[in-house]
């Protein structure tokens, strides 16, 4: 009955698709996610991906696709976001929502200005269900870009991110470790645009990365059950949102704060069992 | 006491001469001069401002100086820095990361070319022989964030032994730690075990100075004395750093300590 249940869906090409980009956009949210809790980076991933709506709107308008789009657009933004952050002296978070809020607003003025014809709903909550097939080239290669990324640079990362001044005098290239995350953390955000949307991209960053920390005692156990939490809530939201007739996004979701949610009972309980 | 004459005279491992940090228009160090052989426990103290973690981010390579020089065995801070190992302070650490001790440890060996994983079995060695050194092997598994503040700052020295450099840099290790982690920490400073090193240990402890450091470095901006704790720390130079700011510091331009 679960079998049937679980395999049931996917007797369709574009539920293959979805379970494709639903797999490898919760292992790339879900990996960069415990680096972004850890450093406290939630606001400038959320601002990552609603910045990238002008340059969305402007490539729209001269023929391209939101998936073709999402790299160029990730990398100019991580490098304007980064830059700005740096050299104001207003603060980081005040910086960032400047950014994000201007951005964003730029963005539905443009698509008005322009005349472009973007389904905003699908570009705020996602669709998945539309992926295409070069879409899934495009997040598989996005998807093996930003693991082979950390994959690579974990060590230097990790020291980076716990301190920054101890792996500077080391000799370790602290600006580019820097660009690199922004960079990483930004194509993981936009290639993850389609699957759950502009909103709701920040939930499947976080929320599995959170739900993680909560039950293990050490970062890389956290990065471990993470990638588990990410690819259940995409998985599982994807199959609920199939059966119940409800929107993917959202669905996948609902199921990372459901699991944030029981992750949090058990590490209460296990606080009392002491 | 070092004067501007002496400073290259003795075979020297670090030397300051003129040194000179500004941040934009403000001046964080001015025209400190001081020069330290190898092998000696020094113990800088001065006032919160009053440029100890400025000169210790100027030794690492991390800031430039405006003015005067400043040579690390011969080189500039930026070509020496293989040789300086560099304790922050606590709080500029991400204690977010819940990482195990050896973890923590192992950062010591990573450096620009570590990529992928490396030899596990050989740096596995090399952190346990590190944090024996500073006796905490048995915590080589716990979680950093669950030791106390002595333990703590005693996996950070490990971090910074296991690199191997001539210069450890502490900046205010004992700050937020009890006296006895102290001690325990001074103990290991001053072990056969670092003898050879060059240790420049930030604190706000002035009490019995001569008996765990050679020499102490007096900082309020510019350099009030160095020498010999008990023949430098006169009354006259503890007012000169502890004393009012305000008056010591209306028309500090530099190469001037104002009035």
């Amino acid at each position: 009955m679960l079998s049937e249940l679980l395999i049931d869906p996917f007797q369709y090409d574009f539920m293959i698709r979805a379970l494709i980009a639903a797999v490898f956009c919760g292992v790339t949210l879900s990996t960069l996610g415990t680096f972004t809790i850890n450093r406290n980076m939630g606001f400038m991933a959320d601002a990552m991906a609603h910045a990238t709506l002008p340059i969305i709107a402007v490539g729209v308008f001269f023929g391209f696709s939101i998936s073709e789009l999402g790299a160029p657009a990730a990398v100019v933004v991580a490098i304007f976001l980064g830059f700005i952050v740096k050299n104001t002296k207003i603060g980081e978070d005040t910086s960032i929502g400047i950014i994000f809020s201007t951005f964003f607003a730029l963005g539905f003025i443009l698509i008005k200005l322009l005349n472009v014809t973007i389904n905003l709903e699908d570009l705020l909550f996602g669709q998945i269900l539309a992926v295409n097939r070069s879409d899934i080239y495009i997040i598989t290669a996005l998807f093996l870009i930003v693991i082979g990324i950390i994959v690579i640079f974990f060590k230097q990362l990790l020291f980076y991110s716990f301190d920054p001044i101890g792996a500077e005098v080391k000799g370790l290239n602290t600006n580019f470790l820097n660009y690199l995350f922004l960079i990483t953390l930004s194509l993981a955000v936009v290639s993850a645009l389609q699957t759950v949307g502009i909103i709701l991209v920040l939930s499947m960053l976080i929320i599995p990365a959170a739900s993680a920390k909560l039950i293990t005692n050490t970062f890389i156990d956290s990065i471990k059950v993470s990638i588990a939490f990410g690819i259940i809530s995409s998985v599982a939201g994807l199959v609920i949102s199939y059966h119940l007739d409800l929107p993917t996004g959202p669905s996948m979701s609902l199921v990372a704060s459901t699991v944030f949610l029981l992750s949090y009972i058990s590490s209460k309980s296990k606080i009392k069992n002491r | 006491m070092t004067t501007k004459e002496n400073i290259y005279e003795s075979e020297s491992l670090i030397v300051s001469d003129g040194c000179c940090v500004q941040y934009g228009e403000a001046l964080a160090i001015d025209d400190v001069t001081f020069s330290i052989t190898k092998g000696k426990k020094i113990a800088v103290v001065g006032p919160n401002g009053g440029g100890k973690s400025t000169l210790f981010k100027a030794l690492a390579g991390l800031i430039p100086l405006s003015s005067g020089s400043l040579k690390i065995d011969g080189l500039d801070p930026l070509k020496a820095k293989g040789m300086i190992s560099y304790i922050p302070q606590k709080d500029s650490l991400n204690w977010n990361f819940q990482l195990s001790v050896k973890q923590v440890v192992e950062m010591g060996l990573t450096d620009k070319s570590t990529l992928l994983s490396f030899n596990q079995k050989k740096n596995a060695e090399m952190i346990n022989e590190s944090l024996d050194q500073v006796g905490i092997l048995d915590k080589s598994e716990e979680n950093i964030n669950n030791l106390s503040g002595g333990q703590q700052q005693r996996v950070l020295l490990a971090k910074a032994l296991i690199q191997d450099s001539t210069i450890l840099l502490l900046d205010e290790a004992f700050s937020a730690i009890d006296v006895g982690a102290q001690e325990d920490i001074m103990k290991i400073i001053n072990g056969s075990d670092l003898k050879e090193k060059t240790i420049l240990v930030a604190t706000h402890d002035i009490n019995n100075l001569e008996d765990k450091f050679d020499e102490v470095l007096c900082l309020n901006r510019h350099c009030c004395a160095f020498g010999d704790p008990l023949e430098v720390l006169t009354e006259e130079v503890i007012e000169e750093m502890y004393g009012s700011h305000e008056n010591m510091f209306l028309d500090h331009k530099p190469g001037s300590h104002g009035s």
